[in-house]
């Protein structure tokens, strides 16, 4: 079947669903049940997190991203004979404080398994992992969909951290089918990873990428792994199932590899509907690996994959048991290389906390407080201007999130570098605040220091501009102007109260005011004169 | 020649010598390259480096030159094992698969001997990747023992009363070509300290590979206890049991060499910081007070009467030395034998995986898949020995046999190693025990049978040290009817290797 066709067919489904949905008034509520042909997807991810460490995970060997191919490698990186792992003490800790951010259990014992198959880009042709007995295991990742299809609202949801794994990466083999042959890229073998295993508790790919999009804060917040995506830092396995609600999980396929948040979020879509698919016209899902091809925006079977692969566990037998203690625990007996409780003492406030602190202390909505929570920078920004604490932060939010995001969007500049210092910002924020410029002005203000680069302060701006907000007397002669000139337009409106004929009139004042009326003192006089 | 002299002598000696320049770094040297010639057709070497070796003399003998007289292995010849990587030296394991590799790195053993001041003459010989126990299974062909070999060769002994009975012994050549195996699988370095070619010879020891050609060899061979020395350059056998292992012919030699290699390397994790750098054996040794412990269970049938007699004999000898001499029971050795032939391969299948021909090593070209490519080099660059434990190994690990076989043997590990710790805890001090079965076979005899049956007959009363980590010696005690060293192992606790 063409990719064209089926993608035809999902749309018409899910429109069908979406139909389905609103007949039965599902909307903040989740009542799959009431459908009679509802599938419930249920999807598990996880995820491959490169520790920020300038060694690798066991050797000395540097890890620099975008270094000449091979030349991040040493004898144990290559598997030479006779080499032997030393476990890189920063890449532990790296380890127990992500498990902390998640509220996991770190084990005072872990132990490093070998995980066999042929590769060329595993010269030792085992993968030095965790298994049985994980450096960290039940954790928890609380986080928020703002986006949502099942939601109108941002909604939080919450999934359970299965175990936290320390494990080394593979290298790159690069397939030159031109000349027939594989190259290989050992920079990248051996770095350090953690692997992230979480239970399946996810329903669609919103969700997933609001998952990740969490990891990703929380790691680059306590700083064990950069978050960059795009550079492999962090990569994304989802295991996708459909069921019936009330009959047993579905046979999974397991999507690799992806390394976006749109492939992700693509990816768990298209392979639900694809199962969905199969299952309502009598087929059977097969439990096999799959791609996500980032051109054809679908999932394909990894054919090479498909024969079951039994790995050949073994414990490795060059690293002793990785011991832990916490200093902080009764009876604590010190006998581990790490103290747990130091590293605890390390990790900063979470994003978590930092939202609930913005919507306890400004009264920020949820998701003001998420999109600030965000990104570090903009907090910081959002910071620095809320530092006079009589300004509104309902206020400063809008401009912030709203103008001046967009106008710094527009030249391509982050909040970092923002031509408009957070102290300008609050002069703009202050004098909307005091009613001495509009919303609009404001507006004008950030375009023309952000985008016409005017160097003069804000205040002064308004000033040269002439655009200091109108008095309230000017105001009322225009609005007594504009009624005056357009007799007909009341006299309509007075008949049939039509919200319309109102809004012409506002933008009629608006016009003739040069946008700098207060258009709700506007809206408050046009009524009273309108009644009266 | 006094050169041959000189090379008899103990470390002690020689090194005085040469501090007193009566002797050059250089000429001993010269002297070790000319003896390693004049023996060479026992083929206790793989690779000769006559050329690193003078260098490494000459520096030496600058040193002394200088009169800086610190460095305890100074000048003295040392044969290195050849599964020790050597920097831009051949390492080859014996085998297809490594005969072209050159490490760009040396074994921390290796750097420790360089370090001392030793002086490396060559890389010796073994079965291939340490898998055998007669040094017959090296893609460079057989080592073949001193004994016996039509080699000239003299019996040392501080005392002149012996050289009647000595004189009675013979040591011609055998008749059709036939010759002594040397044991194995570090039978090349045995034979270099035997032959004289060297004073101390590196080699490894995973089930008795260090013991057991010392044993036919008629040498020291030592074997640490587990994590004493530092197996980082060791090209792996089985991690869990393998140990660089020690040859000399004089116990303070080894002694000696123990205290330069052993000690923590933060490069191996299973290595264990010691502190033997000053490590000397008591001048007049006592056994007052020592309990010797005495397995029942290494009374193997099948073992020789000269065995079983010296055996006897010696620890009548400790007992008249004031030792309590006792017999104890150590009821899982039997199992050992069965537990390394699962552990062994399983590790094997594991590290083996690496020999690919993709970064180095034998390669073998299949430009239609990449799969064929490994299948082709895999099978021309290993032996059958090596292919079989792999494909055994691979075997026991697949899911539905791992704990049927893997963590049983496991489980049995614990029980061997606990026999040992029941033994140390009911007052044993020491155990005296066979370290084969009998004196070095014939090669006509050994060929016979298969390289498994070799190994379980050869290690069975070795291995089982191996699995508990303990240390254990081998030492000569005397020479047979036919002319061939009988030694005794004895066995300590874990950690105690001085004792």
């Amino acid at each position: 079947r063409s990719g064209r066709k089926m993608r035809h067919q999902l749309r018409l489904q899910t429109r069908l669903q979406n139909a389905l949905l609103r007949h039965y008034n599902i909307n903040s509520q989740y009542k799959p049940h009431l459908i009679r042909d509802y599938w419930e997807p249920v999807i598990g991810l996880e995820i491959h997190a490169q520790i920020s460490s300038i060694s690798k995970l066991f050797s000395r060997v540097g890890t620099r991203y975008g270094a000449p191919p091979n030349t991040q490698v040493g004898i144990f990186e290559s598997a030479h004979p006779g080499t032997l792992p030393v476990l890189n003490k920063r890449c532990v800790e790296a380890g127990i404080k992500t498990a902390l951010a998640f509220g996991a259990t770190v084990n005072k014992i872990s132990l490093f398994d070998r995980k066999h198959y042929f590769y060329p880009d595993l010269p030792a042709g085992y993968q030095i992992t965790q298994l049985d007995y994980p450096l960290a295991s039940n954790g928890r990742l609380e986080f928020i969909v703002l986006n949502s299809s099942l939601h109108k609202h941002p909604y939080r949801h919450s999934v359970d951290l299965l175990q936290l794994q320390l494990e080394e990466d593979s290298g790159k083999s690069i397939h030159d089918k031109d000349n027939n042959r594989v190259l290989v890229d050992l920079n990248r073998a051996g770095q350090p990873l953690m692997e992230l295993v979480f239970a399946p508790g996810l329903r669609n790919g919103e969700e997933a990428a609001a998952m990740v999009k969490e990891v990703a804060l929380i790691l680059t917040r306590i700083g064990t792994c950069n978050g960059r995506m795009h550079e492999g830092a962090l990569r994304v396995d989802a295991n996708i199932s459909v069921h019936r609600p009330d009959e047993p999980l579905g046979t999974r396929t397991e999507v690799k590899n992806l390394g976006s948040i749109g492939s992700l979020l693509k990816a768990v879509d298209y392979e639900i509907q694809r199962q969905i698919d199969i299952l309502e016209s009598g087929g059977n899902v097969t439990s096999e690996t799959r791609s996500f091809d980032t051109h054809t925006q679908e999932t394909i079977s990894m054919r090479d994959k498909e024969v079951i692969q039994d790995y050949r566990f073994m414990p490795e037998p060059n690293l002793l048991p990785l011991r832990l203690h916490d200093s902080s625990e009764p009876n604590c007996q010190y006998d581990g290389s790490l103290d747990i409780s130091k590293v605890r003492a390390k990790i900063p406030e979470l994003p978590e906390a930092t939202r609930q602190k913005l919507i306890r202390d400004y009264g920020l909505s949820l998701e003001n407080a998420f999109l600030l929570a965000s990104k570090d920078d903009l907090l910081d920004y959002f910071m620095a201007v809320m530092s006079n604490t009589k300004r509104s932060s309902k206020l400063v939010c809008n401009l912030l999130l709203n103008n001046l995001l967009e106008a710094l969007n527009s030249i391509n500049t982050d909040i970092t570098n923002s031509p408009l210092s957070a102290s300008a910002f609050g002069e703009i924020v202050d004098l909307q605040q005091s009613c001495r410029i509009v919303t609009n002005i404001s507006q004008q203000v950030i375009s023309a220091i952000c985008i016409e680069r005017d160097s003069r302060s804000p205040t002064q701006i308004v000033l040269d501009n002439n655009w200091l907000q109108l008095s309230n007397d000017v105001m009322e002669e225009i609005v007594e102007k504009i009624l005056a000139d357009n007799l007909e337009l009341v006299e309509k409106y007075k008949k049939s109260k039509k919200k319309k004929l109102l809004n012409a009139l506002m933008g009629k004042i608006n016009k003739a005011s040069d946008n700098r009326a207060n258009m709700k003192i506007v809206n408050d006089v046009l009524l009273k004169k309108l009644s009266s | 020649d006094m050169g041959m002299n000189y090379l008899s002598l103990s470390i002690r000696d020689v090194s005085s010598l040469l501090k007193q320049k009566t002797i050059s770094s250089l000429e001993l040297c010269n002297a070790a390259l000319k003896r390693q010639n004049a023996v060479a057709k026992l083929h206790p070497f793989i690779t000769h480096t006559p050329d690193l070796a003078r260098e490494s003399a000459l520096h030496s003998q600058k040193r002394y030159d200088r009169g800086e007289q610190n460095l305890p292995l100074d000048g003295i010849p040392v044969a290195v094992k050849d599964n020790f990587c050597t920097s831009g030296i051949p390492t080859t394991c014996g085998s297809v698969m490594l005969q072209n590799y050159i490490p760009t790195y040396s074994a921390t053993v290796v750097r420790r001997l360089q370090k001392a001041g030793a002086v490396i003459v060559g890389k010796t010989n073994l079965d291939e990747f340490g898998m055998g126990s007669g040094t017959t299974d090296s893609t460079f062909g057989p080592s073949k023992n001193i004994y016996r070999s039509g080699v000239e060769y003299n019996f040392l002994h501080p005392s002149r009363e012996y050289d009647n009975i000595l004189s009675r012994i013979p040591s011609t050549a055998l008749e059709n070509g036939d010759w002594y195996v040397t044991g194995g699988s570090s039978g090349g370095s045995a034979l270099a300290v035997a032959s004289g070619t060297t004073f101390l010879a590196l080699g490894s020891d995973t089930g008795g590979s260090v013991r057991n050609p010392s044993s036919y060899c008629g040498v020291v061979g030592l074997k640490p206890s587990y994590g004493l020395v530092s197996r980082f350059g060791l090209i792996s056998l089985v991690n869990s049991l393998d140990v660089p292992g020690l040859f000399g012919r004089y116990v303070d030699d080894v002694a000696t060499m123990l205290s330069v290699v052993s000690g923590l390397d933060p490069q191996d994790s299973t290595s264990v910081s010691s502190d033997l750098q000053n490590l000397k054996l008591p001048e007049n040794p006592s056994l007052d007070g020592l309990i010797i412990g005495i397995p029942r269970e290494y009374h193997w049938p099948g073992m020789s009467k000269e065995i079983v007699d010296e055996w006897t004999k010696v620890a009548d000898l400790m007992e008249d030395s004031g030792a309590q001499v006792r017999e104890v029971s150590m009821p899982h050795t039997q199992y050992s034998i069965i537990c390394y032939s699962v552990l062994n391969p399983c590790e094997v299948a594991s590290n083996f995986t690496r020999y690919t021909g993709v970064g180095y090593g034998h390669r073998v070209s299949a430009s239609h898949s990449m799969e064929a490519m490994y299948a082709f080099t895999r099978s021309s660059g290993l032996n059958e020995v090596v292919k079989g434990r792999i494909l055994a190994g691979n075997y026991f690990l697949l899911r539905e046999n791992k704990s049927k076989y893997f963590k049983q043997a496991l489980k049995v590990r614990r029980l061997i190693s606990e026999d040992f710790s029941k033994v140390w805890a009911s007052g044993v001090n020491l155990l005296l025990t066979p370290v084969t079965l009998s004196t070095a076979i014939r090669y006509s005899e050994f060929q016979n049978l298969d390289n498994r049956t070799q190994t379980a007959t050869q290690d069975i009363c070795t291995q089982a040290a191996n699995m508990a980590g303990v240390p254990a010696v081998s030492i000569p005690v005397s020479l047979n009817t036919e002319g061939l060293p009988v030694s005794l192992q004895l066995i300590g606790q874990w950690g105690k290797d001085p004792a």
